[in-house]
């Protein structure tokens, strides 16, 4: 299968992102520029972290104009798989295909460390070769972290199991001290009400390589190249 | 009799002998925009004036040297076809005045002078020096260093590996940011700035001009006083996303051999990026400033040409291919502006809207500043100094054990790496904090591991040997991760070096990085000078900081310092001496800093590093970590901590008055603590009685403890959780839940 | 014409630089200091024919690009 990698300027884990799937997993992989509007026949879409457009205004909101972003909407209305990582779930959240906005991490300092992540539901794109409960050793490197929606959105959220990714600590539990960065209800990572579209602040690419520390991450692009292989009458080459 | 007052040569800090030089060069007066280039490339931060004389005694060739000292940054052969590009560089003004702004540009300066010459950056590292933490003020320093360090390195993309921080009274006034940059190319693809091709268009790239850090380069050049308060508008603004615009505009547009040239606009701006472009090509460069992409009104031409204002490059295209290159500017969003082409007379001419307002050889600004032979003597108080004064009352062992691990000098940094994206673009082999920076480069098996290490204490009390200790220590840091050194970079960071004793202090560095250097082999292919680091008239310590630059051929041999999780010997690689002068247990103890450093044997040390690195490649060692600040208890402890055990250990008591303090704080040079794997303990030490380099086995990893014993005596039992208590609280609770 | 954007947190959007503040002006010895709430101040100029038309421009510029209205509001102060 194919994987679109969408580069913003500014963007800096686009690499990242395109090594964990085209090196590591094995799939074709390629680069697209914000200023483009064809996916290239991508099978997934990959918005990666980084800081487009120097995080000025607000992290992803001036991205979220960029020409590609109505490809990877309507890429999204029709199903099609697209995960957001770090920089890439805030241009998400900025374009409203996902709920709710993103602050300064409580602590106001940018923090890089391992964090443990539960994956809470497994019937999305990207965690469909996950087990429920599981939890997952995976980077976060981020100054704005801090996932914010209101109650009425947040209770929304949890009543459709669209909150995906939660903050635990070792004993598997979202407690604060667990939390690395304040986000409302340890909340990690959420999807879409069509669960193909996946927002999250760790870097799973970053942990696909046990020689980098954890290859936790591998099973979240797994998980996509098994939902396309499920809906067949998908060739997922090689 | 000169058209400028005695006044304005002093603003411009040019004295008058070499104002009498310039009148000779031009053969006549310069104008006041001339007066201006020479101020600045004159300058020591440029011109290297008072140090040229002692740095050319540096060894800095060798068979994988590509590029030494005199281009943007170093280059060695990494093999496969590949080169390291590295240098090492220092913004220690800019960040007493403007902590954040100040760290952040020299951040920015650094990864310039690595993708300048075709080179992508991979890795950062740093260097900081602070006054004591118990000073507000300090506090305030270092939490804005590090935040801007993190928020250009973290912005731009480009991972923070590794560094060191120490502390001292001295840099209270002077703090010291030193930042290093590691990056990769081909070796084929080096692009250098040397402008050619009579015709070539000369385009500038990036930022527009403001006037921002206009006469920073004298400002780097002059002591503090009260009045620095008022030099606040002379530090620059970073954008690290307009650099990575650059970054990448410049690496796209250096694939193709459509660029003669390409230099970064630092130190000086336009005037030294050009003075030095056309200077080493030999040839001339023409501008006209009015075609300078300009974001203030009525800038004049002296301004133009001294505005430090960031995220500049200055390019030579070749003539004809401009087309291509505006294209990729554009991709980018970059504004290039054409301003002007190389020329055949060696002149660096300045127009304004047509009219020449400057012409002056480039050759006269880069290369012919005066090269001063300044005095040096060795000061009196130094004789004293050296001497060791009788041991004050000796705490017992575990409480000065615990109360080194928690000296902000010693404890845990994660509080400030933690703030540092240390795994951008997903190379990084070694977490943060757990030894030398090492990164893989991709498409080949191999490894870089690069370390930087500087001990102001020791080269307080004898610089030479100070200076020579550092080398070994980065050397050393480099090998202990698998790496086999292979270049240096130095940031040499001291006081006023028109008194002779700092100049002393100086020259004896030098000397002693030069002898060290040659002794192992290691080329310096570039660096730094920093001078002029006091306030009112009281000088940092003498504080020389050495990158070290290792290859690791096979990463998956990488090593890091923290005791794997399985029971294994521990080995101690070199041997123990009573060496407390300037060490860590002295200065937190008892508050000095006094006698002789510890002694190098240099070929000792060559011995210990060669077994380190085949130990490495050959799977016999799992972990390995030098013995520095604070000796071996710290070192033992930093191995237990993240390893999630401790260890038991029993060490042959040194000739001492107090052996039991020397065993477990001195800091004896030349030594390591090694894990050795199963099965291959015999090997390990076989080789190590064939190199000469003294091992022994002094006990086990595992259990919940650390503890030590000297010649079969108690000498410290303390859990784990304890130490890591102590050591993870040492310099964070300066932080946390403190406002400043 | 000129136009000032003032753009704040909603109110019950935590904001932990505002509160950073409050305590370093409290440790500054400025105890009568209630509460502070940082935000961000914009200067737009655009061409306009009336002190209307300006507001409806820039009005429609802070809802699309200055604000997000996730967790920020806004007011506008046509200058000139």
């Amino acid at each position: 299968m194919k994987f679109a990698v969408v580069v913003f300027p500014g963007s800096n884990c686009d690499h990242d992102a395109y090594h964990a799937v085209k090196h590591v997993l094995g799939h074709d992989a390629s680069f697209v520029w914000h200023k483009d509007t064809s996916l290239g026949g991508a099978d997934a879409v990959i918005l990666p972290g980084g800081f487009a457009h120097g995080d000025y205004l607000r992290t992803g909101a001036i991205a979220r104009y960029s020409p590609i972003m109505a490809t990877v909407r309507s890429f999204a209305d029709g199903g099609g798989p697209v995960l957001g990582v770090c920089n890439g779930f805030q241009i998400l959240l900025e374009a409203g295909l996902l709920p709710g906005a993103m602050l300064r991490n409580r602590g106001l300092k940018f923090i890089c460390e391992d964090v443990r992540i539960r994956v809470e539901e497994t019937d999305t794109a990207f965690t469909a070769a996950c087990a429920k409960g599981q939890t997952l050793r995976i980077p976060i490197n981020h100054g704005e972290g801090n996932y914010f929606a209101s109650d009425d959105v947040l209770d929304a959220l949890e009543r459709e199991r669209r909150v995906i990714f939660r903050y635990v600590d070792a004993a598997g539990q979202p407690t604060p001290e667990a939390n690395p960065n304040g986000a409302s209800r340890n909340i990690a990572g959420i999807c879409n009400e069509g669960r193909n579209v996946v927002g999250m602040m760790p870097h799973p690419e970053r942990a696909c390589e046990g020689v980098l520390g954890s290859a936790d991450g591998l099973v979240l692009f797994e998980s996509v190249v098994k939902t396309l292989a499920d809906r067949g009458g998908m060739a997922v080459s090689r | 009799m000169s058209t400028f007052d005695a006044a304005t040569l002093e603003r411009h800090g040019l004295k008058d002998d070499e104002y009498a030089r310039i009148v000779e060069i031009l053969g006549r007066e310069p104008t006041l925009t001339e007066l201006g280039l020479f101020s600045v490339m004159w300058s020591e931060h440029c011109s290297y004036k008072s140090s040229r004389v002692h740095l050319k005694t540096l060894p800095t060739t060798g068979p994988r040297v590509l590029e030494g000292p005199g281009e943007n940054a170093g280059a060695v052969d990494i093999g496969d076809g590949m080169a390291a590009v590295f240098k090492i560089e220092s913004h220690n003004h800019p960040s007493f005045i403007e902590p954040y702004q100040g760290a952040a540009t020299g951040v920015g300066g650094i990864i310039r002078d690595i993708f300048t010459m075709g080179a992508r950056p991979v890795a950062l590292m740093n260097s900081l020096r602070f006054g004591p933490l118990d000073e507000p003020n300090n506090r305030r320093i270092l939490s804005g260093v590090v935040a801007g360090i993190g928020g250009y390195g973290n912005s731009i993309g480009i991972a923070t590996v590794g560094g060191e921080v120490m502390f001292d009274e001295t840099y209270s006034g002077n703090p010291l940011v030193n930042v290093f940059c590691l990056g990769l190319v081909k070796a084929d693809g080096i692009v250098r700035a040397k402008a050619s091709g009579v015709g070539n268009p000369v385009y500038y790239l990036g930022a527009k001009t403001g006037r921002d850090g206009i006469h920073g380069a004298t400002m780097a050049s002059a002591e503090f006083d009260e009045a620095s308060a008022e030099k606040r508008p002379a530090v620059q603004v970073g954008d690290p996303f307009m650099e990575k615009l650059l970054l990448e505009a410049c690496l796209e547009l250096m694939k193709s051999d459509a660029v003669v040239a390409v230099q970064d606009m630092g130190a000086a701006g336009l005037t030294c990026s050009t003075a030095e472009c056309g200077a080493r090509g030999g040839v001339g460069i023409e501008i006209d400033v009015s075609l300078v992409p300009v974001r203030e009104t009525g800038m004049t031409p002296y301004e133009i040409m001294l505005s430090e204002s960031q995220e500049r490059m200055l390019l030579v295209v070749k003539k004809g291919r401009e087309a291509e290159v505006e294209r990729i500017f554009e991709k980018w969003d970059l504004h290039a502006a054409k301003i002007g082409e190389v020329t055949g007379d060696g002149l660096l001419r300045v127009k304004n809207q047509g009219e020449v307002v400057a012409e002056v050889p480039a050759s006269a600004l880069a290369d012919d500043a005066p090269v001063y032979h300044r005095p040096f003597a060795e000061p009196a108080s130094q004789a004293e100094l050296r001497t060791m004064p009788a041991p004050g009352a000796a705490p017992a062992p575990r409480d000065a054990f615990l109360q080194l691990l928690s000296s902000p000098g010693i404890a845990s940094k994660q509080w400030i790496y933690r703030q540092y994206d240390s795994m951008v673009r997903t190379n990084t082999l070694v977490p943060a904090g757990a030894g030398a920076g090492v990164v893989r480069v991709k498409g080949t098996s191999r490894a870089l591991a690069t370390s930087v290490d500087g001990n102001g204490r020791y080269c307080l009390l004898d610089p030479y040997v100070g200076a020579q200790l550092a080398v070994a220590e980065a050397a050393r840091n480099v090998a202990c991760a698998g790496g086999q050194p292979i270049g240096v970079t130095n940031c040499l960071n001291f006081g006023n070096p028109e008194r002779p004793e700092i100049m002393w202090q100086f020259a004896e560095a030098v000397r002693g990085i030069g002898d060290a250097c040659r002794a192992l082999d290691l080329p310096v292919t570039g660096g730094n000078v920093s001078l002029y680091n006091e306030t009112d008239g009281k000088a940092v310590l003498p504080t020389p900081v050495i990158g070290v630059l290792g290859v690791i051929d096979d990463a998956s041999r990488v090593q890091s310092r923290v005791f794997p999780g399985e029971e294994l010997d521990i080995v101690l690689l070199g041997s123990t001496k009573d060496e407390f002068g300037g060490s860590e247990y002295q200065k937190t103890l008892h508050g000095i800093i006094r006698g002789v450093p510890p002694a190098l044997d240099l070929d000792r040390e060559r011995a210990l590093q060669s077994l380190l690195v085949e130990a490495a490649s050959k799977g016999w060692t799992r972990s390995a970590h030098d013995c520095a600040d604070g000796g071996f208890a710290v070192t033992l402890a930093e191995c237990c901590f993240g390893s999630g055990g401790g260890a038991t250990v029993d060490l042959a008591a040194p000739e001492a008055g107090d052996p039991v303090a020397a065993a477990l704080f001195s800091e004896t040079a030349s030594r390591a603590v090694v894990t050795a794997a199963t099965g291959q303990i015999d090997t390990l030490l076989e080789r190590a009685k064939a190199l000469n380099v003294p091992a022994a086995v002094i006990g086990r990893t595992g259990g919940a403890r650390i503890v030590i014993r000297v010649a079969g005596r108690e000498a410290i039992d303390c859990s784990v959780a304890e130490a890591e208590a102590a050591w993870s609280q040492g310099l964070k609770r300066y932080f946390e839940g403190k406002v400043a | 014409m000129k136009a000032r954007v003032f753009v704040t947190l909603k109110p019950s959007v935590f904001d932990p630089q505002g509160r950073t503040i409050v305590e370093a002006l409290h440790s500054l010895g400025y105890g009568g200091v209630g509460d502070v709430r940082q935000g961000k101040y914009f200067e737009v100029e655009v061409d306009a024919a009336s002190a209307d038309e300006a507001r409806r421009l820039v009005g429609e510029i802070a809802d699309k690009v200055l604000a997000n209205p996730v967790i920020e509001s806004y007011q506008i102060e046509i200058v000139s």
